[in-house]
């Protein structure tokens, strides 16, 4: 046999003992190395546990902590003893207690043997990797690093600060370009020997010493001046989240462990009886040869590392509440707030439901109550049409209705009547498109039948009203889709708009219309508001509508649709 | 200024906490059986004996290790079936439950003396704990995973669960599942904002908010709650599960879009046995605002709601729930 392994300890000793039983079964020599911070009593007590196996030394202890030069320390005395007490071994496998083999250690033995003069190790230049923690890539190797990242993680990043205002660089030594990747390797002899025995390691211990994490850096990068064949990648499955810590495998990983087809696998979780029951896997010549493919495990664990660090869009949840200016969408799908076009079509919903689709609800922020498409009582995600439970949270109101529903695309009618609180969280959602017909809230008014005395109080207050939502519209902060018309330029070719609407709503699904909805007889209109201008009260917001565009007929083909962009 | 003025709150409650742990008897104690990776469950009740033989059998299949229970004065057969458990240390007291923080202050009694470097959960009869992949991985891998992860406080939301029809209506006897019946909830009705001080999230919303508190939302019950934590010494509770001191353990939610992993506490609340107790406990007003929660109930239904809607949920698994986006996954995988 000619792989021989070096164990890195600290914990879990119960396993590491099966562990080093497996390989040591298997014929592979193993070196264990045991962190010195481990108690005595436990130490004497793991290695008499291991005394029958004849092809296993204990190295000589050192101080293993995450991120310092220990762990090379370790695993360099460990290799000198693996490479001197074993010449038969012709590659060398960097593990942990916590790795457990997957398959059949002799195709693991087979597979090296088929690439001799192969050194597996995960070496990638700084410049070209994004994994590192910290964000501290090329200068982990030219700054200095006396403060523990983990104990004393200020005091690291203030003199980090520090020597990145003052310019201070170490100097790389000659001959050497700083490499990293997964601590997990697996060198030849030839390789490692090289390493060990360079006439300049004083040197290049001296400076990786000082290295921060110097276990990802140290082989990987001298490596690189020794070796005949690399091939960048490591044997040993190991998946890291955002932070850099590794992910744990569980029993229930079992069949996504078997299709990796991996050689080893970490970290194992201690008591995955079943994953250790399991593996390391019986002989089987059908998939003797087969290489690693550890596709399906990457997309697993790539989706937790996007779903905890970008998260589902406008969900809002207990864990997951983005603070509103971390992010330009509010809601989790594009919807239409449409303002005024009711007041001019009486029957304008329901005529856009059968134009497009989409769920078109009546003013959702009415005063009285919502009015969601259905006009029921409780809606999609159990929703409750009442106005004060509404008006408690309306921002939130909304992305639950659009978050429920987000496999649709939702309209609401809008306006000046209806409850205000939600028109700064409308302007600033990139998902929102609103359409303005201002100063349409004068066709009701108009149809009621009422004198301009009696209703000039009321049109005051709804001008009033929506001009504040149209300047909100028109602020420098406002990132929805806005396409704000008066009601004069509205009724000159009301056609077009709607059609622009419903491609805007329906996308590539909008068809020419079909069928027109409904104008009222506006013709008493511009009498109606030359009575309020009359009484004092001036309709700026309509725009100027005389009798000519109140009569306007509306044109049976259909034109050219143009497009409106945002504002 | 603020930390220092939380940290002597905090303080005054540990040694309010001191006081009021002296109120407790010992019924039972084998708290010397706790092992060191041990993780802990921590309880007050009030005649439940038609509840305790699920809950016991529930926690101990997610792999709880000990429970640590507060017995407040029951009249029924429960304490004596809790002190027979050989896993359970009991103790009792017939104080007043309002006037120790709604049993707060014994809990945080029992948890500085026992719950040091324990994993903690703490919850209430009727409230039952899920997480991601709590159908295949015990509580245990979730508290290695946290520690290995660095984070020491797990949020869940409480969920309220309902069967469909009147409340009343149901039957559930001692040992049943619960959510056989009460197997509804609604999925997508929650509001929540962040309290400033505490950095808490304040979540409302659920078929109680709906049916009996659409016209005093604000009153709503809250249904954040931080129920799984690392615990040691100088925590505690501020009120109910629903946030802590030091503040740091409240933030259970990410704030720059991402998700951090969550679960849920399903809320066996609304079963037939709520009908007694909502006239009972409005009665006594031993309960946050007085009991204000339980006379809403008595006014609206006579206690006798029907919560189901065309657009209720029934529960599947903790699956369903996340992609309702009710909890999620995170970071575990």
């Amino acid at each position: 046999m000619s792989l021989g392994v070096i164990m890195l300890v600290h914990t879990g000793f119960d396993r590491a003992e099966q562990m080093v039983r497996h390989w040591a079964h298997a014929g592979c020599p193993v070196v264990v190395h045991v962190d010195s911070n481990v108690p005595v009593a436990t130490y004497d007590a793991f290695s008499q546990s291991l005394a029958d196996l004849v092809n296993v030394r204990f190295s000589a202890r050192h101080r293993c902590e995450w991120g310092t030069w220990g762990l090379v320390a370790a695993s360099q005395e460990a290799a000198t003893l693996l490479l001197e007490d074993f010449p038969e071994v012709q590659h060398a496998f960097l593990a942990s207690g916590t790795c457990l083999p997957l398959r059949p250690i002799a195709e693991l033995q087979r597979y090296l043997d088929a690439h001799p003069d192969t050194d597996f190790i995960e070496s990638a230049t700084t410049a070209d990797v994004p994994w590192t923690v910290g964000g501290l890539d090329r200068e982990r190797f030219t700054l200095q690093f006396p403060f523990a990242w983990k104990k004393h993680r200020r005091l690291f990043d203030l003199f980090v600060k520090l020597q990145q205002a003052l310019g201070y660089r170490r100097n790389i030594p000659d001959g050497i370009v700083p490499h990293m990747g997964s601590q997990w390797w697996c060198l030849t002899r030839q390789t490692l020997d090289a390493i060990l025995r360079d006439p300049h390691r004083p040197t290049y211990d001296a400076y990786f010493r000082k290295v921060w994490i110097p276990d990802e850096s140290y082989y990987q990068t001298l490596t690189r001046l020794h070796a005949r064949i690399v091939e960048s990648r490591s044997l040993t499955l190991a998946k890291f989240d955002y932070q850099g810590k590794p992910h744990i495998f569980f029993d229930d990983h079992a069949e996504l462990l078997q299709r990796s087809k991996s050689f080893v696998a970490r970290k194992i979780w201690h008591d995955a009886h079943l994953l250790y029951q399991t593996f390391p896997l019986p002989d089987d010549p059908l998939r003797a040869d087969e290489e690693p493919n550890s596709g399906a495990v990457d997309r697993v664990f790539s989706q937790a590392v996007e779903r905890r660090t970008l998260g589902r869009p406008g969900l809002y949840m207990q864990s997951r509440y983005p603070s509103s200016d971390r992010q330009t969408s509010i809601a989790a799908a594009p919807y239409a707030v449409l303002q005024g076009l009711d007041d001019v079509f009486p029957d304008f919903s329901a005529w856009l439901t059968r134009q497009t689709g989409a769920q078109v609800h009546g003013h959702l922020f009415a005063k009285d109550r919502a009015h969601f498409a259905d006009e029921s009582e409780v809606y999609r995600g159990g929703l409750s049409d009442n106005a004060r439970l509404r008006d408690y949270n309306g921002k939130m109101f909304l992305t639950n209705l659009i978050w429920n529903g987000r496999d649709q695309h939702h309209c609401f009618q809008f306006g000046p009547a209806d409850t205000q609180d939600i028109r700064w969280t409308l302007a600033k959602d990139t998902n929102a498109s609103i359409w303005v017909v201002s100063g349409a809230w004068s066709i009701p008014l108009y149809d009621s039948g009422r004198s301009a005395s009696e209703v000039r109080t009321e049109a005051a207050r709804l001008q009033r009203i929506e001009d504040k939502f149209l300047r909100v519209l028109r602020s420098p902060d406002a990132r929805a889709r806005i396409k704000i018309m008066t009601l004069a330029q509205f009724i000159e070719a009301p056609m077009d708009v709607l059609q622009t609407i419903i491609d805007d709503i329906a996308g590539h699904r909008g068809n020419a219309l079909k069928e027109v909805p409904k104008m009222p007889d506006l013709t008493g209109l511009p009498d109606f508001l030359q009575d309020l201008k009359n009484q004092g009260m001036h309709p700026f917001l309509t725009g100027d509508i005389t009798v000519g565009n109140t009569q306007q007929t509306i044109p049976a083909v259909r034109r050219k649709p143009y497009v409106i962009s945002g504002q | 200024m603020t930390s220092y003025r939380l940290r002597w709150q905090r303080k005054r409650w540990r040694a309010r906490a001191l006081r009021k742990g002296r109120e407790l008897k010992t019924v039972s104690d084998r708290t010397r059986h706790i092992g060191t990776d041990d993780v802990l469950l921590f309880c007050t009740f009030r005649n439940e004996d038609v509840r305790l033989p699920f809950f016991f059998d529930y926690y101990r299949k997610l792999g709880i290790n000990h429970f640590l229970m507060i017995d407040n004065g029951s009249q029924d057969g429960g304490p004596d079936f809790a002190r027979d458990q050989p896993d359970v240390s009991l103790w009792r007291t017939d104080a007043p439950y309002g006037d120790a923080r709604y049993g707060v202050d014994w809990l945080t009694y029992l948890q500085g003396k026992y719950a040091d470097g324990h994993w903690t959960l703490t919850v209430d009869v009727d409230e039952f704990f899920v997480y991601p992949f709590c159908d295949t991985r015990p509580i245990r891998a979730l508290a290695d995973w946290l520690d290995a992860s660095d984070v020491r406080s797990f949020g869940a939301m409480l969920l309220d669960m309902y069967p469909k029809g009147p409340v009343g209506q149901t039957t559930y006897a001692r040992g049943d599942d619960p959510f056989e019946t009460a197997s509804w909830f609604d999925p997508g009705n929650y509001v929540m904002t962040q309290n400033k001080l505490l950095k808490n999230l304040w979540i409302q919303g659920g078929p109680r908010a709906r049916s009996f508190f659409a016209t005093k939302p604000k009153q709503a019950p809250a249904l954040n709650k931080i129920p799984f934590v690392k615990w040691r010494k100088p925590y505690a509770y501020v009120s109910s599960t629903h946030m802590m001191l030091p503040r740091g353990l409240n933030l259970v939610y990410d704030q720059q879009g991402g998700e951090k992993t969550s679960g849920v506490l399903l809320h066996a609340k609304f079963l037939n046995t709520f009908g007694a107790r909502a006239t009972e406990e409005a009665k006594r007003g031993e309960h946050y605002r007085k009991g204000q929660e339980y006379q809403s109930y008595a006014e609206r239904y006579g206690a006798d709601p029907d919560l189901w809607c065309q657009w209720s949920e029934r529960y599947i698994n903790w699956r369903q729930l996340e992609v309702l986006g009710l909890m999620s996954k995170g970071n575990w995988a």
